[in-house]
């Protein structure tokens, strides 16, 4: 390891020589104030590679459920956001519909781990950033690409925790689509983070033989040996925390976060996401579980789901027409399945009702290749979805009439809603007026 | 190679492997330049960087030494740590809850459940009071362990 940082005048070679030269010498007023300010002697290569580390080892964990979550959404029945994404996406396929909570687990993931690792993001921007402060900005024409891809890196996972984190409380301050944002915002710092990996993972390995986890008090913490990326101080103050301390208050932060935010998806916990919009229960009653969008937001009127709704099932030019009592009439399902939402919640829930695949024969259609749900809502996004033929013929692939033993109430569906095992909430049609089942 | 890696400044691989990052960027960038809304990313995107390197991190870093200021005179036990490590926590959920806590999205909750939003400012300062005095309470049994030797 080398002994000391290369002095700030030290001529580089890279070519061309004279304009890294002339950027090193003009240090603008304020630069050599900046790197005296730095006085914390834990920052250094072992702390700054040991919250590497834990990144390395879970952002790809967020980034591939995320993906996940793009292909669950069904980019083959052009139902994933964005819908035109070019040829930069991961391959698609047909989501299962096992295991039931695979959807759950995913999103769940996605959002949890997200806001999780929102401290060890924000520790390792502490512990690295003096070199945002270096002068001069760069050495070679290498050393300035990098930097800028750390532009990249830097603004992706923050664009991303940052978007992310509003999106599920509800605040679109943004004004832009979030799908489409989060969707390329994901990719340019997937790319970034790629780069920074391959050039820093021989750095990362090094830097981990330093001090290790070795217990050491706050008055015996000293900084670690001068290093070439300059992380450590020149002109270290006294230790106030040990490196042990540092890394403790930061896991310290990823369990208090992981504690109140856990509950948004598991069921007995619920109440303890204190301060997420998802951390409650409408009522205590048996239809009481979180809804997103409420039969007055949908617009759905009680005039439409009262005795005259019908249910028009198609499948080429056949039509059958059922009410709601001779759908009760059919064979009846109950299965235990989750829903989950895409902003980070879910619940798992008993559900009743007829077998799509039920429904599907009444019309014919055995083996359909698609079945498109339409509701009776209007207006949004989600009033129609289309499943493919493994969703619909999945023994607990469900139009539910009832839930824990009652009727669905009005905010859950009423008079008969989609639940179909892993499949994404959004796409668990409520309100349902048609199914049109196809090939 | 060695000509290359002079005037450079690192192996060829490096500069092909950034090539690849800022390709995948720039054709991001070409794909949603006709996006109305491409200007309001690219200011999010860089004004995230901007609020935590210029912004978060020097209030932060100031607020740290004003701290150290004032307390890092005091006796032992320090109570330095047992302030800071509430504040962080109280900071940290601050900003990773800040739309609830600020009712940011309360219209929106609204309009979509029905359901009238909580107020989460006062659960909040009642997480961060709590932490604090956890805090505090772990400070006067050390001073008193302390007198007890």
């Amino acid at each position: 390891m080398p002994a000391s940082p290369p002095p700030p005048d030290d001529a580089p070679s890279a070519a061309p020589a004279a304009l890294w030269r002339g950027l090193a010498r003009h240090r603008p007023p304020g630069v050599d104030a900046a790197d005296r300010a730095w006085r914390s002697p834990v920052r250094g290569p072992w702390l700054t590679s040991v919250l590497g580390a834990v990144l390395l080892a879970t952002l790809p964990l967020v980034i591939v459920t995320g993906l996940l979550d793009w292909i669950a959404y069904g980019p083959r029945l052009d139902q994933a956001f964005p819908r035109d994404v070019g040829w930069l996406h991961p391959p698609v396929f047909d989501w299962p519909t096992r295991p039931a909570w695979l959807f759950r687990v995913t999103q769940g993931l996605h959002v949890t781990l997200g806001i999780v690792l929102v401290p060890v993001v924000l520790g390792k921007l502490w512990s690295v950033v003096p070199k945002l402060f270096d002068w001069p900005p760069a050495r070679s024409a290498a050393q300035l690409l990098e930097r800028l891809s750390l532009l990249l890196l830097v603004g992706g996972i923050l664009f991303q925790t940052a978007t992310g984190l509003l999106n599920i409380q509800y605040a679109y301050l943004f004004g832009f689509d979030f799908y489409t944002a989060h969707w390329y915002g994901a990719w340019i710092f997937t790319a970034a983070l790629v780069t920074h990996v391959a050039v820093k993972l021989p750095r990362l390995v090094t830097a981990l033989r330093g001090p290790g986890f070795v217990r050491t008090p706050v008055e015996r913490t000293r900084p670690e040996p001068a290093d070439p990326d300059g992380l450590v101080a020149r002109r270290p103050g006294p230790a106030t925390m040990s490196r042990r301390g540092v890394l403790a208050l930061v896991g310290g932060g990823a369990l208090l976060l992981a504690a109140l935010t856990v509950g948004q998806s598991v069921d007995g916990l619920r109440r303890t996401a204190l301060l997420l919009p998802r951390g409650r229960r409408i009522d205590d009653g048996p239809t009481g579980f979180p809804v997103n969008r409420s039969v007055a937001a949908a617009g759905v009127t009680p005039e439409q789901t009262g005795p005259g709704w019908r249910l028009t099932l198609r499948a080429g030019n056949r039509t059958v027409t059922l009410d709601r009592a001779r759908l009760l009439g059919l064979a009846q399902h109950t299965a235990v399945l989750p829903i989950a939402c895409v902003e980070g919640w879910s619940t798992s829930q008993t559900w009743t009702g007829v077998r799509l695949r039920d429904l599907a024969a009444l019309v014919g259609a055995a083996g359909p290749a698609t079945a498109r749900v339409r509701s009776l809502e209007r207006a949004g996004l989600f009033r129609e979805a289309v499943l493919h033929g493994g969703q619909v013929t999945d023994p607990d692939a469900l139009l539910a009439l009832r839930v824990n033993g009652v009727d669905l109430s009005p905010d859950h569906g009423y008079p008969a809603r989609i639940i179909v095992p892993a499949l994404p909430g959004v796409h668990c049609t409520k309100w349902v007026a048609e199914i049109v089942f196809d090939g | 190679m060695a000509e290359f890696r002079r005037a450079y400044g690192a192996a060829p691989w490096h500069l092909l492997l950034l090539a690849g990052c800022f390709a995948v960027t720039g054709w991001i960038a070409l794909r949603l330049a006709g996006e109305a809304s491409a200007l309001r990313m690219l200011l999010w995107f860089l004004g995230a960087v901007i609020a935590h390197d210029l912004v978060l991190f020097p209030v932060y870093a100031s607020l740290d030494r004003a701290l150290r200021r004032a307390l890092g005179r005091a006796g032992a036990p320090s109570p330095l740590n047992h302030v800071r490590v509430p504040a962080l926590g109280a900071g940290l959920l601050f900003l990773v809850y800040l739309p609830g806590i600020l009712g940011l999205g309360d219209g929106t909750y609204l309009a979509a459940t029905g359901l009238a939003p909580r107020a989460l400012l006062g659960r909040w300062l009642a997480v961060s009071g709590a932490l604090l005095a956890a805090s505090a309470l772990l400070y006067a049994a050390r001073l008193l362990a302390r007198r007890a030797r």
